[in-house]
């Protein structure tokens, strides 16, 4: 089990919070909730060793791809591919939108 | 009845506890009911014995399978309706010594998990309708059977012996299922309390009540004897002075702290803000 | 069913935990209690090597059902299992409790229970053990107020101490998928060999532990199809019917005088299993 922690540039605090996802076999959860503004941290614990450069190219190209609200983003994850990595965290933004804040 | 064979912990704390009680008639073998006392009031002690005869293939190690569970049922719910009409209840005193739940493809057919049900049901409705119900492990108290035979219990009484344990799957069972091997699970439970199999590591957890040393947890002394009865004497007057009948008393020690919190958080966030 | 039809159908298999107590709420009366971001997660997971869930697979989801107060405790069948855990343990038996507490207070709050769970969580045995006797204790208390429901739709099925706590329902709602039995085929096969029990045979093991085996035993209450809708209006309707005058689990004279009729030497069938309650119970 690892822990990995990591930092974009992000934009203005976001709004409410999502979570998706569950910690099963080759899938993960994702917890968002509002940062300040400018940063997005994640916190990644995952029972895949050794991922870590992998994590950070998948997160950068999700979390770089167009201007995202800052946000604490939590991730637990189990053996997840990228693609499902990447599901999940667009999941996650896309209910944060839908839900506007709750 | 007696036997000149090896009698089990089960039997032979029944025995002692009653004074060689008769037990009730019209039970099956495995199931051992005897109308005692305790503290001088009338008294229901129940035990589930090995029988290596038992037609049932699969429950011939002192498993509790689909005949024991109904039938621990039945003399509970025999002695809720017996008290029915009385103000004072007696209490019912579960000798837990019980290998585990039965294995077997009958037991699955027929329902075993409803069998247990029917038994954990009605200590539960006995605990309920004001019956002191006391739970004293002497043996293994394993997973379902424990379930369904003493989990119930107002008070929970261990003894202090290495054939005491309480678990939820026996060690090669839990090692398969858990992709691990035997070496690695005990190695765990060295260090995780709850995942221990020995009984002084159970009795951390906060949910016994008493841990009792004794000479002979196999064949009892008669200075061990008035150990255990003195302790259910107390036992009962407890769980009289208590007025609560739930399982609450199992949330005092600090062990619990985490199942307390839970509870609390849930109480405080139940009404709507 | 016709085309549009099979389209319309949401599958209840295939809802997490948490979008099944939304699917079985009014629309728009959810409210989670200690939900995700409260972080009450298994102390004794991490220093075993196993990545938390932040809920510890146990939602508990306060709401309405039919306009009624009522409280969804469900398991989220794909984390671990399903299996209980300490902290997931008290949110059901801790909810229940609250629940049996409000019918005190005259409030009418029922439960649904959704089990997708093998039962203990062995990384933590022992108190998943005694938290499943607690949501036991639980069950017994509120059904005495309210019809108590049940439902087990799989993958995972109900197993281990909470196929007892399913045994313990006013009302046990399956489907096709599932499977409600006491041990899981692979431990069947470990105690009592390949023989008794083959965890392998799937066909087999659905024969005596499915869904339909179950509810044409009178072991289950209702059998419906994986639909979210037709198992909430299937869930309202047990609510309304309220609980039974006598619960299966109280019913030890009749399954005895059933099972006294069972010859033990001969291996057990599907067939004679259904003849034996159907006639019996």
């Amino acid at each position: 089990m690892e822990k990995i922690s990591l930092e974009f540039p992000a934009a203005a605090p976001a709004r409410g919070r999502a979570a998706v996802g569950v910690v099963g076999s080759g899938d993960l959860e994702v917890l968002l909730e509002p940062n300040t503004a400018g940063s997005t941290t994640v916190s990644i614990t995952t029972s895949v060793n050794g991922m870590a450069r992998v994590w950070e190219a998948v997160l950068a190209r999700v979390l770089g791809a167009s201007p995202l609200p800052a946000t604490k983003i939590e991730i637990n994850d189990f053996g997840a591919t990228p693609g499902v990595v990447r599901m999940r965290v667009e999941q996650a933004f896309e209910e944060l939108n839908a839900t506007g804040g709750k | 009845m007696t036997s000149t064979k090896e009698q089990s912990r089960g039997a032979a704390w029944l025995a002692a506890l009653t004074a060689e009680g008769r037990p009730a008639d019209g039970y099956p073998q495995t199931v051992r009911v005897v109308d005692g006392s305790l503290a001088g009031e009338p008294a229901r002690y129940i035990t589930v014995v090995p029988d290596a005869e038992n037609p049932f293939p699969r429950v011939r190690n002192g498993e509790v399978g689909l005949i024991e569970g109904w039938t621990l049922a039945r003399a509970v719910r025999e002695t809720i309706a017996a008290d029915a009409e009385r103000a004072t209840k007696r209490p019912i005193v579960a000798v837990i010594d019980v290998t585990s739940q039965a294995y077997g493809r009958r037991e699955e057919a027929y329902g075993i998990h409803q069998a247990l049900a029917g038994a954990a049901a009605a200590y539960a409705d006995a605990r309920l309708a004001g019956h002191p119900v006391i739970g004293l492990i002497v043996g293994k108290a394993m997973s379902g059977a424990l379930l369904a035979h003493g989990y119930q219990a107002n008070r929970l009484i261990a003894l202090d012996d290495a054939g005491v344990m309480v678990h939820a799957m026996g060690k090669a069972a839990a090692a398969r299922v858990t992709l691990r091997t035997v070496e690695e699970l005990e190695a765990l439970a060295a260090t995780i309390p709850p995942m221990a199999y020995d009984i002084n590591s159970f009795a951390t957890l906060g949910l016994l009540w008493r841990l009792l040393h004794v000479e002979r947890a196999d064949a009892p002394t008669a200075t061990d004897v008035d150990r255990v009865e003195t302790c259910l004497v107390e036992a009962l007057a407890d769980i009289r002075a208590d007025r609560r009948r739930d399982l609450s008393g199992r949330l005092k020690q600090s062990a619990r702290r985490t199942s307390k919190e839970v509870r609390e958080r849930l109480r405080a966030e139940w009404q709507e803000g | 069913m016709n085309c549009e039809e099979l389209l319309q159908r949401t599958s209840f298999i295939e809802l997490s935990a948490r979008e099944r107590a939304r699917a079985l709420l009014d629309a728009g009366s959810m409210r989670e209690l200690i939900g995700p971001f409260e972080r009450m997660v298994s102390p004794w997971l991490a220093r075993q090597g196993v990545v938390t869930q932040a809920d510890d697979g146990v939602v508990v989801a306060k709401g309405r059902i039919d306009r009624e107060p009522a409280v969804v405790l469900a398991i989220e069948g794909a984390y671990q299992g399903g299996s209980m855990g300490e902290v997931g343990g008290a949110k059901i038996a801790g909810a229940l409790e609250l629940a049996a507490e409000d019918n005190r207070r005259g409030i009418p709050t029922r439960a649904v229970i959704v089990f997708e769970t093998g039962g203990v969580r062995l990384q933590e045995a022992n108190l998943g053990l005694a938290a499943i006797a607690e949501i036991h204790a639980a069950i017994v208390d509120l059904r005495r107020y309210q019809a108590v429901v049940g439902i087990t739709a799989g993958t995972v099925g109900c197993f281990g101490g909470m196929s007892i706590a399913a045994g313990l329902c006013s009302h046990m709602i399956v489907t096709q998928e599932a499977r409600l039995g006491l041990n899981g085929p692979a431990v069947i096969e470990q105690e009592a060999g390949i023989a008794e029990y083959d965890s392998r045979d799937r066909p087999f093991i659905w024969s005596f532990t499915g869904g339909e085996q179950r509810y044409r035993s009178k072991l289950a209450d209702a059998y419906v199809d994986d639909d979210a809708h037709a198992i909430r209006e299937t869930i309202r309707a047990a609510l309304r019917a309220g609980a039974p005058a006598r619960h299966r689990s109280d019913r030890h004279e009749d399954f005895l005088a059933c099972l006294a009729a069972v010859d033990p030497t001969q291996q057990a069938r599907p067939d004679a299993v259904r003849a034996l309650y159907k006639e019996g119970l």
